[in-house]
């Protein structure tokens, strides 16, 4: 005997519909995922966990800028080979992944109704809700910093936008023979090779331009914190009587009307005075006890990136604490970002957390406006451990810079931002 | 329109079928998460998906034992890179083979 599809429907389709859904394949109500921040971590996160729950995730992707503006590739527009709208991307190529945009501030978050309110007053819903909102700046370290009208002064040029060209004016402005300080903060900051990645392109600008003009970099730690041999190599080679590296000069406080770093042990009179102040989690991060490793950044399971003090929210990228050898970079926010997503597809429509998570970083530093240099890492999750470890024999630096690894550098730049916002 | 038994017999095995497909491609849905996961770690540099936008190659409906090949030889140190020997080498078989099949799976555009 054989049934026609409509006898087959009206015979069995009900219990088949009601077996498929136990199964949570229809859902009549669509999970609710709210991000907040949309860097190389909280943008991945919204589109992949769009693209990966084939839409049946409603997702609000909370930022407060206008547009993205890179910090990876800002130090070359430092240097002056490119232009602010290089490495500026517009937010609307997301849209096309069915997500709703706010531009807004998350300033609370209610973990037992799972709402975020933000600065205009509307409140969101959540089922989970993932911050990712980078890191904010301890303007309390350094007291004379800690007015808007001094930090316009003296640049942090740290979160890429305004104050990049800002920086690029104040060594424009500077008069030739001129000495540009930079201070690094103590370790953990956002991505360890930059201060010095600055050193070579303000270089570069003297080396053309000012050329009796110098760099000092005054580092809080007692050595280069990435590709030591390389930065090294280019100060005491291309770069040579241009660049000076002070270690273990850690920052007391400013004389705003001097530019003199107070340090430790002396003071240094700079004509352009760049601090990269210490940071820690973003605000938003930073509350109801999430900012739980050294009330600085927030430790977090790395099977989900799932805040170990708070249920269903998430954290990644540069607020979080890192694991052992796992650089606060760019490109390891958009591949922490991969694995929450999955998991927060896997949580809110029934599925398996991948149980080894493995992901790699590549990061670029731009010795001059062609070269670049890299350094690569593989991190595997350790289930004894639990966390993240480099996977041994993996990863690596570049002998020397080439132009070959600059045309990467830019391939790479140009791929993250259509990876992250496309 | 009145069905016998024999019928009704014949509509359960067809659902207890119909079951067994739905379940065997949620196992094929968690098996092949490996290939996309591992895949999305390759998107940051060569696009989402694989489809580049340019400067680094595509991966995006290659063949696949092309892809594990010039993998293995990134590993073994015979074929010449800048990064991707010193990548390639924290992945395992399973991992690389998984991520070349989901992106031969792709349509390359």
């Amino acid at each position: 005997m054989y049934y026609t599809r409509r006898q087959f429907i009206k015979a069995g389709g009900a219990s088949l519909a009601a077996a498929l859904s136990a199964g949570a394949r229809a859902q009549p109500v669509a999970p609710k995922l709210v991000v907040v921040g949309a860097g190389y971590g909280g943008a991945t996160a919204a589109k992949y966990v769009r693209m990966w729950s084939a839409g049946k995730i409603d997702v609000v992707l909370v930022e407060r800028e206008a547009e993205f503006v890179s910090c990876p590739v800002s130090n070359l527009v430092i240097g002056g080979s490119r232009s602010l709208a290089d490495i500026t991307v517009s937010y609307g190529g997301m849209d096309r992944w069915g997500l709703r945009r706010i531009r807004d501030d998350a300033t609370a978050i209610d973990p037992v109704a799972r709402t975020v309110r933000l600065a205009s007053g509307a409140t969101l819903p959540y089922d989970r809700l993932i911050l990712s909102p980078g890191v904010d700046f301890m303007w309390e370290e350094i007291p004379s910093l800690n007015s808007a009208a001094a930090r316009e002064k003296v640049l942090h040029a740290w979160k890429a936008g305004v104050q990049t060209l800002a920086l690029r004016r104040q060594l424009e402005a500077m008069p030739d023979g001129g000495l540009f300080a930079i201070h690094v903060p103590k370790a953990p900051f956002r991505c360890p090779p930059a201060p010095y990645e600055r050193a070579c392109q303000a270089s570069l600008y003297f080396s053309a331009h000012k050329k009796k003009s110098k760099v000092l970099v005054l580092d809080a730690n007692e050595e280069v914190q990435s590709k030591k041999a390389l930065f090294t190599a280019a100060w005491n080679g291309r770069y040579k009587g241009y660049v000076e590296y002070r270690p273990n000069s850690s920052l007391v406080d400013v004389d705003l009307a001097t530019l003199t770093a107070k340090l430790d042990f002396e003071d240094v009179r700079a004509d352009v005075l760049n601090v990269i102040p210490p940071q820690y989690a973003g605000a938003i991060a930073r509350q109801l006890g999430m900012a739980n490793a050294n009330a600085r950044f927030c430790q977090v399971d790395f099977l989900t990136y799932e805040s170990t003090a708070q249920k269903n929210i998430h954290i990644l990228g540069d607020a979080i604490q890192i694991a052992p050898l796992m650089p606060k970079s760019a490109h390891m926010a958009n591949q922490q970002a991969k694995v929450c997503a999955a998991a927060v597809v896997a949580l809110l429509m029934g599925g398996e957390v991948n149980p080894q998570p493995v992901f790699a970083n590549a990061c670029y530093s731009y010795i001059s406006d062609k070269e670049a240099a890299h350094v690569t890492s593989v991190h595997a999750y350790d289930v004894e451990q639990k966390t993240m470890v480099t996977v041994p024999g993996s990863g690596g630096l570049s002998s020397t810079p080439t132009e070959q690894e600059g045309a990467y550098a830019d391939a790479w730049a140009r791929n993250i931002w259509a990876d992250t916002l496309g | 329109m009145h069905l016998d038994t024999k019928a009704l017999l014949r509509i359960d095995t067809l659902l207890v079928a119909a079951i067994a497909i739905a379940a065997s491609e949620t196992v094929l849905a968690a098996e092949s998460n490996l290939g996309r996961d591992i895949a999305a770690n390759c998107a940051a540099c060569h696009g989402t998906a694989g489809r580049s936008r340019g400067g680094l190659p595509s991966l995006a409906g290659r063949d696949k034992a092309t892809i594990v090949k010039q993998i293995q030889e990134f590993r073994d140190g015979t074929r010449p890179s800048t990064i991707m020997q010193q990548i390639a080498k924290g992945y395992t078989d399973a991992q690389l083979e998984a991520a070349a099949a989901y992106f031969a799976a792709q349509r390359p555009d």
